[in-house]
């Protein structure tokens, strides 16, 4: 049940390590160092006298630049390795490395920021605010504070906003406030659990595409969880697809769109045969459970 | 907004209209005795019933006689006379407001040791619901009389019961308060590495404002009453409580009336000046708590 399972040799893929070395050949990551590096990684809740395995056997590793989607079905694991990654959450086994160091040490230097699924923004403080808020607790000196907001609400084009309350704003537009707070404090690692899953479709799609301008616009690595295909295989460079009970890697699946990319993308036969990739390797890991 | 205006004041004027029939009919039927024994033998019942509506110590004072009183004790004295009403309004108000500010910082002391200490949490809860189990009215008399003979007399005394009284919903609104932060909004602090006292300042503090306004609107009434209640003992010289007391004393029930009317004017007074606090913190946040 733990590690080893018969049938997972089966994809070797799910191992990660074989897959990215393989896949290290590729020009653009070959000399990248890794951010973030797991190794037999476990997680097993216990309510109630009842345990539950969260997570089981996660091997993977990313690298600096990478834009990586994590997808499977609910209760898969998929926020869990991202909370074990941002040292919300604590690991039972395996061993995680998020820049060099332990999960705690990244996260008390702020090697990440964070994008919930609500903007969870804080509805006392305007847009500014809430965006300067990671600097206050960093103890920046105002002026700084001011100039990295007025930055980083530019980038997500909501200037004109910065002194709204959050319930002026639409939910897409506080989720844009949520990406730039995550942003403020210039983190190399922007961790995202489904931001973008209380939203219409055209929402979506738009922020979508702004946010694959920002990452493509800044040496950002990206982890990105979603329960949409069109989504992860629009935005990633390689997609982690997960199955759930217990929650752990099924398939990763370089992806071999350019970096640049426009919506128009998603009607091209490489973006349909990628999705479709991912679409087999979910019905896998749904099938053999 | 005319209409709508119009259409509430109605139906209040109706109840107000309605009230003070009853209460004429209540006058005419508890003073009905008095004024028979006091008329002529040969009196009609017109005119006794006159008479009952007009005694001078009558058993119910008509609402007339109360609001003559109170004009009269208002407007015929100047504010620092002790015939003035307002003199003995303004003290009374003025030990209910030491006792609210007593009930407001301890009780908000009291909360975050509750919050923050894992072992206040538990010892100290118990004798607080013990604390309010005691008769404070009863025993109001006493802690006067008590304090009264280590040389602690005039506003001291009547401040500690007024906060006694009024300090436990603050207490308890605030332990709520503090502790209804969002999952998700602490979890960003803890991505931010925040300390405890950020996080209390930036999140738990703001936060418990929505729980603190309503607590404050719930004790400033009780600490007037605490305030008037530690009048009564000792015969005080001065404030409403000495108004009733003198009043029942010489059967002079509009002198009563017109301090409890008086009592009822500075309670409303009082949540109305707690709502306009909230107004301004309103709208320091943008239009909402």
């Amino acid at each position: 049940m733990e590690t080893g399972r018969p049938d997972k040799p089966d994809h070797g893929e799910h191992e990660g390590r074989p897959k990215s070395e393989q896949s290290d050949a590729a020009p653009e990551r070959s000399d990248a160092r890794a951010v973030i590096e797991a190794h037999d990684l476990g997680v097993t809740f216990t309510a109630d006298s009842q345990t539950t395995v969260a997570l089981t056997g996660v091997t993977l590793s990313v690298h600096q630049g990478e834009f990586v989607s994590l997808i499977g079905p609910s209760g898969c694991g998929k926020t869990t390795l991202l909370r074990l990654i941002a040292d919300l959450e604590q690991a039972s086994t395996g061993t995680l490395v998020v820049n060099g160091l332990t999960p705690e040490e990244a996260r008390k230097r702020r090697a990440y920021g964070y994008v919930f699924q609500a903007p969870a923004l804080y509805p006392w403080r305007n847009v500014a605010r809430n965006v300067m808020l990671p600097l206050e607790v960093m103890g920046l000196p105002r002026a700084e504070r001011q100039a990295r907001a007025a930055r980083v609400l530019n980038l997500v084009g909501l200037s004109e906003f910065r002194g709204r309350f959050p319930w002026q704003l639409s939910g897409g537009m506080q989720q844009r406030v949520s990406i730039a707070r995550a942003l403020s404090f210039e983190p190399t690692l922007l961790l995202m659990d489904e931001p973008f899953g209380a939203l219409d479709e055209i929402t979506r799609d738009g922020l979508t595409l702004h946010l694959h301008e920002l990452w493509r616009r800044t040496s950002l690595t990206a982890m990105f969880v979603t329960h949409s295909v069109l989504e992860a295989v629009f935005l990633s460079t390689r997609i982690v697809v997960m199955s759930s009970r217990p929650g752990r890697v099924v398939s990763v699946i370089d992806s071999d769109l350019p970096r640049e990319r426009d919506l128009d993308v998603r009607e091209t036969p490489e973006f349909l045969a990628l999705a479709h990739a991912v679409r087999a390797a979910l019905r896998e890991g749904h099938g053999d459970v | 907004m005319a209409m709508f205006e119009r259409s509430r004041a109605l139906p209040l004027l109706c109840v107000v209209a309605l009230l003070i029939v009853l209460w004429f009919g209540a006058a005419l039927a508890m003073n009905w005795d008095q004024a028979q024994a006091l008329a002529d033998d040969d009196a009609g019942w017109t005119d006794v019933a006159t008479a009952a509506l007009s005694l001078d110590r009558p058993l119910l004072p008509t609402p007339d006689q109360v609001a003559s009183e109170m004009f009269r004790s208002v407007f015929d004295y100047p504010a620092n006379s002790p015939r003035s009403l307002l003199f003995h309004a303004g003290v009374t108000a003025w030990a209910a407001v030491l006792g609210f500010a007593i009930a407001v910082v301890v009780g908000m002391v009291l909360a975050i040791g509750i919050v923050h200490v894992r072992t206040l949490d538990r010892a100290l809860m118990p004798w607080l619901i013990a604390s309010q189990a005691v008769p404070v009215l009863a025993i109001a008399p006493m802690v006067v009389v008590v304090l009264g003979s280590i040389g602690q007399t005039g506003v001291v005394p009547k401040a500690l019961i007024a906060g006694w009284l009024s300090f436990f919903p603050i207490v308890t609104g605030m332990v709520k308060g503090l502790r209804s932060s969002d999952p998700m909004r602490r979890d960003l602090m803890r991505t931010y590495s925040a300390t405890d006292a950020q996080v209390f300042a930036k999140l738990r503090w703001p936060d418990s404002m929505a729980f603190l306004f309503p607590a404050m609107k719930v004790a400033a009434p009780l600490a007037l009453v605490g305030a008037i209640v530690a009048e009564l003992p000792t015969g005080a010289q001065a404030g409403l409580g000495a108004r009733l007391l003198t009043g029942s004393y010489y059967g002079q029930t509009p002198q009563i009336w017109a301090a409890l009317f008086m009592a009822a004017i500075l309670a409303m007074l009082a949540v109305a000046t707690v709502d306009g606090a909230q107004a301004l913190l309103v709208r320091s946040r943008g239009g909402r708590l």
